[in-house]
C-alpha cells in the first residue's frame, strides 16, 4: 500500500524537486493531460469525491463537498490558502517550495473540474521564497503551456496569481484572506453568506488549503477509490505531520494515519529530546488542547482526536517535555493569539490580550488564588460551555482558540499554576 | 412583499416580518437587546457581540448576534437565559477593562448607551486588575470633530457611516487585536460634510464635536423638536439649549426626509444665531449719514414714513419687496400682506436672481417626494451638486443608489458629489445645456446608454440650476422632460431653506397666496434693474441682495430702504432702516421644504437683546401704513394660511411634534407649469464660467458661526488643465478672470472634470464677478 503521495519527489531529488524539468521527467503533468483529454470535470469532481479526502487547513472538511457547494454564478474562483502561520505548522512551506508544480497540477486539474479560469495562491508572507519558488514554477507552466489560453489544446483556459500577505495569522481563516486579497483590512466575515455562494468579489469562490490540492493529481491518477483506500476510515489518505518542540528528530514526516501517538511521537520523531519525560502534546497546531501521556496509545486520526476534546487540525504536533514551565508555554499561546486578534469582535479583542496580561501577572509572582476561577471564566465567556468542539461569542474561531492552551493547564497542571501564585494575604497597600 | 411569520421570544409567539432582523423584530415586539454597533440606518455587522441570544436549532441552541440573525417562520429565541446573560455581562466587562470610566467629565455622560446598557445588563463590577490601555487624546481628527481612543469601544458606527452613507470613508480601523483603533489616513483630516453625524451616533463619547464639547451636560438640556432650516430638505431635528442658548441639534430619524442624518451645516450652523454680531436694536440713519440705534417706535415710524412717502410720490409699484426664503411661512404670509394689501405693490421676490421660475417650484409636473427615491429605479440628477446645497438630499439619493440598486444618470459641468456612484456621467459646457438636453432626449451617441437608463422607470429626477450662469429655463425644459419619462416624479430643487414656502405664501412676482397665478409683478432681477428709476423703496426681509444676487450690481440708490434681518448685513449697510429680527428657534411657525412638505420649526430660546419676530414686526408696519391687522400671531397667520387650497390639511395642532412627524405635503393649487423649450445655445466661443455653490461659503449661518467659519475654503478658479495649458495659466498661480460685472485676481486650480472650454468659481466666496456665462481669464502680468 503506498503510504507517500506528497513527497516522494522532493525525497528522491532534493536538489531539483521543484523545476519542471524534473517534474516532467518523473511523470508531471501527465495527470493533467489525461485529465483535460479523456475526463469530464464532473468525473474529475466525483473521483475527489470518491476519494474521502478532508481538508488539510485545519478544518479537516470533505473536499468532494466543498466542491459541491460552489454556487453556479460566473466568474468563479478558486483560492489557495498559504498562509500558513499557526504556530508549529511548517507543512505548506516544504509543498510550495518543494514541489510547487504538484500544486499547480492539481491547481489546474481542480479548477477544470469546478470551471475555474482564475485562481489565486494567497501565501504567507514571511515565505516570500516560498512565493518566488511558486512563481517561477506558475512562469514554467505558462511557457510549457500548462497555464493559460488554451491549455493543452484542450480549449481550456486558466491563470494562476500568487498573492503574498503582508504578517497576519487571521488571513488565514477563509473570509479574512478574501478580505486581504481584495485589498481590505483582514477581517473575518460574516457567514452566510459563505465563500462557495459569494466569496472573492462576491463571486463564488473554493478556497482549498495547499496540502489538500497537492494530493490532487495523485487522486486523479490513480483513481479516488485507491485513496480512499489508504488509511483508516474518516482519515484517508497520507498526511503531512509537522513534528517540533521537545522531540529528537523534528520536521515534516507523511505518514499514513492511523499510527498510535506513541509511534508518531517515539519512533517517527525520535522520541522526547535527551531522554526526558513527556509532559503533554499539542496534537493539532496551537489552537488544539493538550492530550497528556495517558492518551499516547490513541490512534493518529480525525476523528479518534476529536473524539479525546481535541483536533489534528493542520497537523502541527508540538511535544512537551517534563521540564516545561506550563504556564510560560500556556502565554506563549496566548500571547500569540493576542497579538494576532483582529480586533474586531470585543471577546477576542479583550479576552485574549486580558488573559495573557493574567498569565504573565502569575509568571511574575503577582498572581492571586482568584485567578485560577478568573482565567476560566474570562474563557467561559469568550467560548461559552467551554466545550468541544467549542461554542463561540466571536465571529470566528480565532478567539476561542485561545481557551485551549488556558484551560488545557487548568485542567491538568492546576497544581503547578496554583504554585506560582503566592500564598497568604496579598502585600497591604 | 414579504409575510408575517410567527416566532417565540422568551416563551411568547408574536408576529415579525419574515427577512426582518431578529433584533429590530424582538424591539417592535417589546423586548430590547441591548447593543452597540447595530444602528438600524446601516448594514449589520455583529462586532460588538453584546446583542447575542439563543436561536434554537436542529442542532441545539446556539448563541447568535441578533443583529445578524433573519427571523424565520418557527424560529424560538431566548434573549434572558442564564447562558445569554452571562455572554451580554461578559461582553460589557470586555468593553469596560479598557474603558476610561470618566463619565463624571465624559459629554456623554447621562446619555451614553455604555453607561445605560452596562446598568441594565452589566456585570456591576470589573475582575480586571491591570492597567487600561492609553492613547494620546483627545486627537482632532477634522477642525469639527476630536476623538478618544481610550472611550472607544470599536463599534465601527462612525466608519460605517463615513464609508456607507456619506460616502467619504475618512476614518478606518488601524492596527489590530488589542491596538485595534480608529483613526484617519495620514495627512487627511476627516473633512467630511456630514462628520457631526458619527458623533451623534456614537455609542460613548468617543467622537465629540467642538461646538457642543463641555458645554452642557444631558439632564440640564432643554429640547424641542423643529426642522433645520439650513437649506430645503427639512431635515427634523430636536433643537437643545441651556440657559437661554442652544448647544446643539439632533438629528431625528423620519422616514419622509432625513433618517436621521444632518450636514455639517444644518447641525452646527446654529451658532451664528449667538453670533456678538446679531442685531439687537433698531437702527435708523441719522443725520450724519451714519446708521444709529433707535427706539421701536421711532425706527417703525421712519420706515412707514419712508414707505410711504415713496407711495405717496411714486405710487404703491415704486415699493418692492425681497425676502422670505429663509423665514417661516406666517412671516413670509405676512410679508406678501404686507406689500400687496397694505401697500399694494405686485412686485415681491423670495427668489435671488438664482433659483427656478417660481410656477416649477411651486407646481413641478409630476412633482414627487424625496421618498419616491426608495423605490426608483432610474435616478437623474441635472441640477445643482446636491453634496454642495441640499446635502441630506445627496445622501438619499446615494442610499437609493448604493443601497437599494437604482441606477444614477448625473447630468452637470463638473464632477459632483454624486459622480463616485453615478452609472452614466454627461458633461456639458454651460450655455448649451439645451443641445445637451435635445441629444439626451434623442439618445445621440455617447447618450444613448444613459437615455436607456432613463426608459426605465419609475425615474425619479432632481432638477435645477446647475450653476447661476446657467439659463433658468433649461431647468424648466429638463423638467419637462423627465416629467414624460416612465412613472416619472420630478423634484425642482433650489436650496434656500424656505423658499418654497414663501412662493406658496405669494412672495412671487407671479403667484399669489396659494399658488394661485397673479398679475405679475417684476422678480427679483426686475426689482433690482428697476432700482432708483421706477423702484423707488425696497423692503428686505432677512435678503441681501447685495451679497447674494449673482449680478453683483444690486445696490443701487433707493429713496428708501428697510432691512430686517438677523444681521447687518452689505444691503442693510445702505438701508434707511435696519430692524432687528428674531431668528431659527427663536420664533415657532412652519416652513415648507422642497417636496411641499410643512413642517412646523418650534421656539425654544427668546431673541437677544430688542430683536422680535419678523411676523410682529410686519404687522406693526401695516398697521403705521394705515392697515391693522387683528392678529398678528403666528398661530393666527397658520390659521389664515390653513384657508388656502393646498394648505387646507395643514392644522397647526396636526404638526405638532411627536404626532405628525413628517409633516403634511400641501398638494394643489391653479398654477400650471408649462415647460419652455431647451433654450438655444449661447455664446460658442470663448470661456464660459461655471458659477456654482459649495456647502462653506461665506453666508451667515457659516461666516457668523466659529466653528464652521474656518471651514469656508479660499476662492480659487478651477481650469481644465487643457484650457490652463492653452491660456498659459499654472495651477497655485494668480490669474486675472473678467466678467460681465468687474475681474477678479484669484488663485488658479485644476479641474480635470471640467467640460472643456468651461471655468469654475465657487459663488459667495468673496469674488465677484457677475453671472454672465462668457469670461475671459489670464495670467497676471
Amino acid at each position: 500500500m503506498t503510504d507517500r503521495i506528497l513527497t516522494t519527489r522532493m525525497e528522491a531529488h532534493p536538489g531539483d524537486s521543484h523545476t519542471l524539468t524534473r517534474y516532467e521527467a518523473t511523470g508531471g503533468y501527465a495527470t493533467l493531460r489525461k485529465t483535460l483529454a479523456e475526463m469530464t470535470p464532473e468525473q474529475v469532481q466525483e473521483e475527489v469525491e470518491a476519494a474521502n479526502l478532508r481538508g488539510r487547513g485545519g478544518a479537516n472538511f470533505p473536499c468532494g463537498v466543498k466542491w459541491g457547494f460552489l454556487a453556479p454564478a460566473e466568474p468563479r474562483y478558486l483560492v489557495i490558502n498559504g498562509d500558513e502561520s499557526e504556530p508549529g505548522t511548517f507543512k505548506d512551506r516544504q509543498l510550495l517550495e518543494r514541489d510547487p508544480h504538484q500544486l499547480i497540477e492539481g491547481i489546474v486539474i481542480s479548477s477544470y473540474a469546478l470551471d475555474v479560469h482564475h485562481v489565486f495562491i494567497y501565501i504567507r508572507g514571511e515565505y516570500p521564497r516560498s512565493a518566488r519558488r511558486v512563481q517561477r514554477a506558475l512562469d514554467e507552466a505558462y511557457a510549457a503551456g500548462y497555464l493559460g489560453d488554451d491549455i493543452m489544446g484542450s480549449g481550456f483556459s486558466l491563470d494562476v496569481t500568487v498573492h503574498l500577505g503582508a504578517g497576519a495569522y487571521i488571513c488565514g481563516e477563509e473570509t479574512a484572506l478574501l478580505n486581504s486579497l481584495e485589498g481590505r483590512r483582514g477581517e473575518p466575515r460574516l457567514k452566510p453568506p459563505f465563500p462557495a455562494i459569494e466569496g472573492l468579489y462576491s463571486k463564488p469562490t473554493i478556497v482549498n488549503n495547499v496540502e489538500t490540492i497537492s494530493n490532487i493529481p495523485w487522486i486523479i491518477a490513480n483513481g479516488g477509490a485507491a485513496y480512499d483506500a489508504i488509511g483508516p476510515e474518516g482519515s484517508r489518505g497520507t498526511r503531512l505531520f509537522s513534528l517540533s518542540g521537545h522531540v529528537e528528530r523534528p520536521g515534516n514526516y507523511e505518514i499514513v494515519m492511523g499510527m498510535s501517538w506513541r509511534k508518531l511521537i517515539y519512533e517517527v520523531a525520535g522520541g522526547v529530546r535527551d531522554g526526558n519525560g513527556l509532559k503533554c502534546w499539542i496534537p493539532g497546531g496551537a489552537s488544539a488542547p493538550w492530550l497528556t501521556p495517558d492518551l499516547l496509545d490513541e490512534p493518529v486520526t480525525i476523528d479518534d482526536t476529536g473524539r479525546l476534546g481535541s483536533m489534528l487540525g493542520s497537523g502541527a504536533v508540538v511535544v512537551m517535555d517534563e521540564t516545561t514551565d506550563i504556564v510560560a508555554a500556556a502565554l506563549s499561546i496566548t500571547r500569540f493569539f493576542a497579538h494576532e486578534s483582529c480586533g474586531l469582535c470585543t471577546p477576542c479583542r479583550e479576552g485574549t490580550t486580558w488573559l495573557q496580561r493574567i498569565l504573565e501577572r502569575i509568571l511574575a509572582g503577582q498572581g492571586r488564588e482568584s485567578d485560577l476561577d478568573l482565567l476560566v471564566d474570562v474563557c467561559d465567556n469568550i467560548s461559552p460551555g467551554l466545550r468541544w468542539p467549542p461554542a463561540m461569542t466571536t465571529i470566528c474561531p480565532l478567539g476561542p482558540s485561545v481557551v485551549s492552551p488556558i484551560m488545557s493547564i487548568i485542567t491538568h497542571f492546576k497544581d503547578e499554576v496554583r504554585a506560582m501564585i503566592p500564598q497568604g494575604e496579598p502585600a497591604g497597600v | 412583499m414579504s409575510e408575517r411569520v410567527k416566532i417565540t421570544i422568551d416563551g411568547r409567539q408574536v408576529e415579525a416580518e419574515s427577512g426582518e432582523l431578529l433584533i429590530e423584530a424582538a424591539q417592535s415586539n417589546g423586548t430590547y437587546i441591548p447593543r452597540f454597533c447595530w444602528h438600524r440606518r446601516m448594514k449589520p455587522v455583529g462586532i460588538c457581540r453584546m446583542c447575542l441570544v439563543e436561536v434554537e436549532g436542529p442542532r441545539g441552541t446556539m448563541l447568535t448576534t441578533s443583529c445578524t440573525t433573519l427571523v424565520g417562520d418557527g424560529m424560538v429565541v431566548h434573549t434572558k437565559s442564564d447562558t445569554v446573560k452571562k455572554a451580554q455581562e461578559g461582553v460589557l466587562e470586555f468593553l469596560l477593562i479598557n474603558h476610561p470610566l470618566d463619565c463624571p467629565v465624559c459629554d456623554r455622560g447621562g446619555e451614553c448607551p455604555l453607561q445605560d446598557q452596562t446598568m441594565s445588563h452589566g456585570p456591576g463590577e470589573s475582575r480586571f486588575v491591570e492597567e487600561k490601555r492609553h492613547f494620546e487624546k483627545p486627537l482632532p481628527i477634522s477642525d469639527l470633530v476630536l476623538l478618544d481612543r481610550e472611550r472607544c469601544i470599536l463599534c465601527a458606527r462612525c466608519t460605517r457611516f463615513s464609508d456607507e452613507i456619506s460616502g467619504d470613508p475618512l476614518i478606518e480601523f488601524i492596527d489590530r487585536g488589542n491596538h485595534t483603533q480608529i483613526n484617519t489616513f495620514p495627512d487627511e483630516p476627516f473633512a467630511s460634510y456630514f462628520s457631526g453625524n458619527t458623533v451623534q451616533i456614537c455609542p460613548v463619547g468617543a467622537l465629540t464635536a467642538t461646538p457642543y464639547r463641555f458645554r452642557a451636560r444631558p439632564w440640564d438640556l432643554e429640547a424641542v423638536e423643529s426642522t433645520c432650516a439650513g437649506c430645503a430638505v427639512g431635515c427634523r431635528v430636536s433643537v437643545q439649549s441651556s440657559q437661554n442658548e442652544i448647544l446643539r441639534l439632533l438629528g431625528v430619524d423620519v422616514e419622509a426626509t432625513s433618517h436621521g442624518w444632518l450636514c455639517d451645516k444644518g447641525r452646527f450652523g446654529f451658532q451664528h444665531l449667538a453670533a456678538p454680531e446679531r442685531l439687537t436694536v433698531p437702527l435708523i440713519r441719522g443725520k450724519d449719514g451714519e446708521l444709529e440705534e433707535a427706539s421701536w417706535a421711532e425706527a417703525l415710524d421712519r420706515a412707514a414714513t419712508g414707505i410711504r412717502r415713496v407711495v405717496e410720490a411714486h405710487g404703491p409699484s415704486a415699493v418692492a419687496g425681497l425676502g422670505g426664503a429663509r423665514s417661516t411661512n406666517e412671516e413670509a404670509f405676512a410679508f406678501q400682506r404686507l406689500l400687496r394689501g397694505s401697500i399694494g405693490t405686485p412686485h415681491l421676490d423670495a427668489r435671488m436672481g438664482d433659483s427656478l421660475d417660481a410656477v416649477l417650484l411651486a407646481a413641478a409636473p409630476n412633482r414627487g417626494l424625496i421618498g419616491d427615491l426608495e423605490s426608483a429605479k432610474t435616478v437623474l440628477v441635472w441640477g445643482p451638486d446636491l453634496k454642495e446645497e441640499l446635502p441630506v438630499l445627496y445622501l438619499r439619493v446615494r442610499r437609493a443608489v448604493t443601497e437599494l440598486g437604482a441606477r444614477l444618470v448625473v447630468v452637470h459641468p463638473r464632477a459632483t458629489g454624486l459622480d463616485p456612484v453615478a452609472d452614466h456621467v454627461v458633461r456639458y459646457r454651460p450655455g448649451h445645456g439645451g443641445e445637451t438636453l435635445t441629444r439626451l432626449g434623442a439618445g445621440d451617441g455617447e447618450l444613448a446608454a444613459a437615455r436607456a437608463a432613463l426608459g426605465e422607470g419609475p425615474v425619479v429626477a432632481v432638477v435645477g440650476r446647475t450653476g447661476l450662469t446657467e439659463d433658468s429655463d433649461l431647468a424648466g425644459a429638463v423638467a419637462g422632460f423627465a416629467a414624460g419619462l416612465p412613472e416619472a416624479s420630478v423634484l425642482a430643487v433650489s436650496r434656500r431653506p424656505n423658499l418654497y414656502g414663501a412662493i406658496d405664501m405669494g412672495v412671487a412676482p407671479d403667484l399669489g397666496p396659494g399658488r394661485s397665478p397673479v398679475r405679475p409683478g417684476r422678480d427679483a432681477d426686475g426689482i433690482l434693474e428697476g432700482l432708483g428709476s421706477d423702484i423707488r423703496a425696497l423692503v428686505l426681509l432677512g435678503a441681501d441682495p447685495v451679497a447674494d444676487h449673482p449680478s453683483g450690481t444690486a445696490g443701487a440708490a433707493t429713496d428708501f430702504t428697510l432691512s430686517i434681518d438677523l444681521f447687518l448685513t452689505d444691503s442693510g449697510r445702505a438701508a434707511d432702516v435696519v430692524l432687528p429680527a428674531a431668528g431659527f428657534a427663536e420664533v415657532e411657525g412652519t416652513m415648507t421644504n422642497l417636496e411641499g412638505r410643512v413642517q412646523k420649526v418650534n421656539r425654544l430660546v427668546s431673541p437677544p437683546g430688542q430683536a422680535r419676530p419678523a411676523t410682529d414686526i410686519l404687522a406693526d408696519l401695516a398697521a403705521r401704513l394705515g392697515d391693522p391687522w387683528t392678529d398678528p400671531s403666528a398661530s393666527a397667520l397658520a390659521g389664515e394660511i390653513a384657508e388656502l387650497a393646498p394648505y387646507g390639511s395643514v392644522s397647526w395642532d396636526a404638526l405638532d411634534w411627536g404626532r405628525g412627524r413628517d409633516g403634511i405635503v400641501a398638494r394643489g393649487g391653479d398654477a400650471t407649469y408649462v415647460a419652455p423649450p431647451p433654450p438655444p445655445p449661447g455664446n460658442g466661443n470663448g470661456l464660459t464660467l461655471h458659477l456654482g455653490r459649495v456647502l462653506y461659503d461665506l453666508g451667515t449661518a457659516v461666516a457668523m458661526g466659529p466653528s464652521l467659519a474656518k471651514l469656508a475654503q479660499r476662492p480659487a478658479l478651477y481650469l481644465h488643465p487643457d484650457d490652463a495649458s492653452s491660456l498659459g495659466v499654472i495651477a497655485g498661480e494668480r490669474v486675472k478672470v473678467n466678467g460681465s460685472a468687474g475681474s477678479a485676481e484669484v488663485d488658479a486650480a485644476f479641474d480635470p472634470s471640467l467640460a472643456l472650454g468651461t471655468v469654475y468659481l465657487p459663488f459667495n466666496l468673496g469674488v465677484k464677478i457677475g453671472s454672465d456665462p462668457a469670461v475671459t481669464v489670464g495670467p497676471v502680468s
